[in-house]
């Protein structure tokens, strides 16, 4: 039994803008596997709830005209996982998804769901900010669209007008093309958890698999919300593909980054997990665009 | 043909499987009030005033309670029998809510409403003004002077404080050329994390009040419940349905006396209380963190001269099961490994943290940790094979505890560590990762565990049956101790269908739901002592029974009852073999007979007074990732000799389990407390570290089966003991692998980079401090 004042099904997403105006302090509900358990908890208790569960235009991934990956925004997690697209493009982001939770609420939790909760540890966002996705949002003006890094305001605050809602996760070709990536999740469980720290690392290498064209990461739990590490950037791009480059790289991600002392984990911790999962994320990377790398011991 | 032995489908499975099987919660009417409780959010002090005006004017919201309405009765909760001496009675030091709050979570107010909704409104709607007073939370700071004492009977916070003392430690420790190895160890605090929370409900019926809860212990109950109350005990009927895991938690009185009270004051209306997760790890039973300081001193031969043992165990706010669980801890010191000069103290204290109770294995996980890891600590001092030092020093065979009188008839250790090593193939691995190098390693360990079935001689110990007759020849089976999820009722229906001669013992209806109204008296389900002390009602019963039957029979037969047995559900004539009929048809003719007509039936108590140790091994190999401070568990097996088994599958499926929970406890599980407030952090199944399927590899099961001699069916204690050794057996592998002795349990990421670091494998060149 949840303490819910009333709940308004959206048959359409111009229903759903409509719904958002009659209803200013009404929160959206998509698969509910945040929302619900914070109900329950007496966060959100006696609130009105929009649902757009129903809007199946929102579900699916598809290629737009220019060969943008277009994620709708109720896709749940195990459909991310199991799509060819994604599966070709940017299989990591399946992977990554597929280490929500358990079964059940990858089956039903939605990655617009889990972007717009605006939390630092969603599996979804390290990966979607390491691919600079774009978020579509539809209001009662039309649609915009912003960089996930705009999109984040602070923990738990996105970019979502009083008229909006988030309709597309999109990732653009430019993107995508000739990049392949890793996400480790590094949490205290192998399933059912949370990230103690989320890691996901991109790169593209030179035809000759020699030089990082250009390499990105982004960290859930290395900060308030998701976050890239620009001098770890800039420490690989352009460099050759080497130990040296990958050590490099992963020590400098500690100018960028900064993780909370906390009881779930110290800062020492975080840190050092930050260091050793940066590395073994390009590490991963180089092997899955084809390149080599011998370590040096 | 014989139904012990077999693995047989459990009576109650596809109930179960189907969803039919009816919990507490199926059988409560929806019309039903429902009652939520308010805890305190201070860890110490006292409730000046509870503000309930806004509360009130919640739609729903029936009547709110106080701890300023409640009687003024101290009552005690552990689920132990109740004791005719005084001095061994539980102690009584909590009331249904209180005034004077002990930890952060305890009980002030209880609301009682139309539906859950407006019972969490309006406890949320409560407002509470208190006078603070300091807490503390550690049990070695509580004994210092000066520390906030919880407890004004209990000075220095100390609720009770035995020792063990043979020999002359102090002389012996004078022996020229001794090894002296001294260590502490620490466990944590976990919670049961059973999938049924604690629920009940209660209603009033001609002038009685009538309890439907998910206990272990309905006969306790109904006798605490009374107590808290101060009313007859003979006013109070406890119903006990299937439930979900208890694990101890519910060995033990949790809010019935409150529900009961509060259905009382609302004209004996049905009143359901079902505690929400979060505050079934705050506001029920944990188990007992313990701090351990052992000492011992030791030959170059590798023989022990003298130990020494103290033992804090942290009780948190209110007695519970108290000292037992410690107490049972430092018995198993001496008896395990034994050496002739030896002092034991334990200390169980108050402080204002969660109330520690029953959790499997009551004490012995926390001892198996701290004595097994000790065991592979000093045989690394001395330089010498922990596997060799422990067959030499273990229990011998025909070692017999004074007290308890239980004997170890045979060489259950050896047994099972050669079951164990040769599974594993200890040895060779053992040697193939003595001096690895690299980010990643590999290790393997062992520790063996000590356990006795049961609570004789500490406590009472009997057990109840009653068996029916029915006109098709099947039984119904009454006893008090009760199914709580590991199969016990298809036990009782094996050990009742072979003892009565019943071809199958499906034939066996066993009664699962206990009501103290017509359940024979029986203590319920704790001390993994269901199937040993069940099994001598049964078969005392069992045989009762079938004496009326062929009396019965030899009536009908005109045959002399020696010459006559039940075997296989026939009435057999023993000379010559021949089926004299079907036990069926005497069960009809017994019934319906215009000659002789009667309902056979059998009944009796079976009081015991003898106990039996039960032991066994873990043995486990890890690969430790050193730079991600992180341990999988690769294989693991446990061995036990819990005696002849009556059930093997129910018996590995009972070792799975335990093996489950004693992972959680070395890798994963710690309640935690906020230094600043004495708050738990992280008491939801997210933030708790219950270990998931996904952590395990293949639990791996074996048993020896040595009958028990003292036993009705030559079985004793599984149920808990397969917990006790698998967090040293880990702890040791990580020896193993590392070289890095872990002595604080979870060993979590957390704690290994902190020793990773300290011991120089974790080096991060950015961080100025070691």
């Amino acid at each position: 039994m949840y303490d819910m004042k009333a709940l308004y099904e959206a048959e359409s997403v111009a229903h759903a803008i409509q719904l958002r105006l009659e209803h200013p302090e009404a929160q959206i509900i998509a698969g509910g596997s945040d929302v619900l358990v914070q109900m329950r908890e007496g966060k959100r208790a006696g609130k009105e709830l929009i649902s757009i569960y129903m809007l199946d235009e929102l579900r699916g991934v598809s290629l737009d005209e220019e060969e943008n990956i277009r994620i709708g925004s109720l896709t749940s997690f195990s459909h991310i996982t199991r799509d060819p697209i994604i599966q070709k493009y940017i299989n990591v982001l399946g992977e990554a998804v597929d280490m929500v939770g358990g079964p059940q609420v990858r089956n039903i939790g939605t990655i617009g769901g889990n972007t717009c909760n605006g939390v630092t540890s969603a599996d979804s966002a390290s990966t979607l900010h390491a691919w600079e996705a774009i978020i579509e949002l539809t209001g009662a003006e039309g649609t915009r669209r912003v960089p996930i890094k705009d999109f984040y305001l602070r923990a738990g605050k996105v970019d979502i007008r009083p008229d909006e809602i988030q309709t597309a996760i999109l990732i653009p070709k430019a993107s995508y093309d000739r990049t392949a990536g890793y996400y480790f999740k590094y949490a205290m469980r192998n399933a059912m958890d949370i990230a103690t720290t989320g890691c996901s690392v991109n790169c593209r290498l030179s035809s000759d698999g020699k030089t990082f064209e250009r390499v990105r990461i982004a960290y859930g739990v290395a900060g308030p919300v998701p976050m890239r590490a620009p001098s770890a950037e800039a420490a690989a791009t352009g460099k050759p593909v080497s130990a040296e480059t990958v050590e490099q790289f992963s020590l400098a991600v500690l100018n960028d980054i900064n993780p909370r002392d906390s009881w779930r984990a110290s800062k020492a911790l975080r840190q050092h997990i930050a260091v050793e999962l940066a590395r073994r994320c390009l590490l991963e990377s180089v092997k899955r665009c084809g390149g080599e790398i011998h370590e040096a011991v | 043909m014989p139904n012990v032995g077999k693995s047989v489908t459990r009576v109650d499975a596809f109930d179960k499987v189907t969803g039919r099987a009816q919990y507490t919660d199926d059988r409560c009417p929806n019309s039903a009030l429902v009652a939520r409780v308010v805890h305190s959010t201070i860890a110490h002090g006292y409730v000046k005033s509870v503000d309930t005006s806004e509360a009130e004017k919640i739609p729903g919201v029936v009547r709110i309670f106080t701890c300023f309405d409640v009687p003024d009765i101290k009552f005690p909760t552990a689920g132990h029998p109740w004791s005719v001496e005084e001095a061994h009675q539980d102690v009584a030091d909590r009331r249904m809510l209180n005034r004077h709050v002990r930890y952060y979570g305890d009980d002030i107010a209880a609301v009682v409403a139309e539906d859950e909704v407006a019972a969490a409104q309006a406890a949320r709607a409560i407002k509470v003004e208190y006078d603070p007073l300091p807490f503390v939370l550690d049990p070695i700071e509580a004994t210092k002077e000066g520390a906030p004492l919880l407890h004004k009977e209990y000075p220095n916070n100390i609720l009770k404080h035995t020792s063990i003392r043979q020999g002359d430690y102090a002389a012996a420790i004078q022996e020229p050329g001794l090894i002296c190895v001294d260590k502490w160890y620490e466990t944590p605090t976990v919670q049961h994390c059973h999938i049924e929370n604690f629920i009940c409900y209660a209603y009033e019926e001609n002038g009685r009040i009538v309890v439907i809860s998910s206990t272990q212990i309905p006969h306790i109950v109904r006798r605490t419940v009374g107590q808290a109350l101060g009313i007859p005990w003979g006013k109070v009927r406890i119903v006990k349905p299937y439930i979900g895991g208890g694990f101890g938690n519910k060995q033990d009185t949790l809010y019935e006396p409150l529900c009961a009270w509060l259905s009382m004051q609302v004209g004996g209306r049905t009143v359901k209380l079902d505690v929400p997760r979060e505050d079934t790890f705050v506001s029920n039973r944990v188990r007992h963190a313990e701090k351990i300081h052992i000492i011992s001193w030791v030959r170059p031969d590798g023989t022990y001269a003298a130990r020494k043992l103290v033992m804090y165990s942290n009780q948190g706010a209110y007695a519970s099961h108290g000292h037992s669980i410690v107490a049972k801890g430092m018995g198993a010191f001496p008896q395990m490994y034994p050496c002739p000069n030896v002092e034991c103290d334990s200390y169980t204290v108050y402080t204002n943290r969660s109330v520690a109770g029953a959790m499997r294995g009551y004490g012995i996980p926390q001892a198996m940790f701290a004595f097994e890891s000790h065991t592979e600590d000093v045989c690394r001092r001395l330089g010498c094979d922990s596997l060799a030092f422990r067959r030499k020093n273990l229990m011998p065979v025909g070692f017999v505890d004074p007290f308890s009188k239980n004997e170890n008839y045979y060489d259950s250790y050896n047994q099972c560590l050669d079951k164990a090593i040769a599974y594993m193939d200890y040895e060779r691995k053992r040697a193939e990762y003595a001096n690895q190098t690299g980010p990643v390693r590999k290790g393997i360990g062992l520790a063996p565990f000590w356990y006795n079935t049961a609570v004789w001689p500490i406590s009472l110990e009997h057990s109840s049956c009653r068996m029916v007759l029915n006109q098709d020849g099947s039984i119904q089976l009454q006893v008090g101790e009760t199914e709580i999820g590991q199969g016990a009722d298809t036990a009782y229906a094996q050990m009742a269908a072979d003892t009565v001669g019943l071809a199958d013992y499906t034939s066996v209806h066993v009664q699962s739901c206990q009501d103290t109204d017509i359940t024979p008296f029986g203590l319920g389900a704790y001390a993994s002592r269901q199937t040993y002390t069940c099994g001598f009602a049964i078969r005392q019963t069992g045989l009762l029974l079938k004496e009326k039957i062929l009396a019965y029979a030899s009536e009908m037969t005109r045959m002399p009852v020696y010459n006559l047995d039940l075997v296989d559900s026939n009435i057999v004539r023993v000379t010559d073999g021949r089926v004299m009929m079907p036990l069926a048809d005497l069960a009809v003719e017994s019934f319906y007979s215009l000659t002789h007509s009667v309902h056979i039936t059998a009944e009796s108590t079976y009081q015991i007074k003898s106990n039996a140790y039960s032991f066994g091994c873990c043995c486990a190999e890890v690969e430790v990732d050193i730079p991600l401070a992180k341990v999988k568990l690769t294989k693991i097996i446990n061995v036990h000799d819990c005696g002849t088994l009556i059930n093997p599958a129910l018996a590995e499926a009972q070792v799975h389990g335990g093996m489950s929970m004693g992972i959680g406890f070395a890798l994963s599980e710690q309640l935690l407390y906020d230094g600043k407030t004495g708050r738990a952090l992280n008491n939801n199944l997210l933030d708790y570290k219950l270990s998931t399927f996904m952590d395990h590899p293949h639990l791996e099961a074996q048993f020896v089966e040595n009958p028990e001699p003292t036993s009705a069916f030559g079985t004793k204690a599984l149920g808990e003991p397969p917990t006790c050794p698998v967090a040293p057996a880990i702890r040791n592998a990580i020896l193993n692998a590392t070289g890095v002795e872990v002595d604080t349990l979870p060993m979590t990421p957390h704690t290994l980079y902190r020793r990773f670091c300290e011991e120089g494998l974790i080096q991060d060149p950015w961080r100025k401090e070691g």
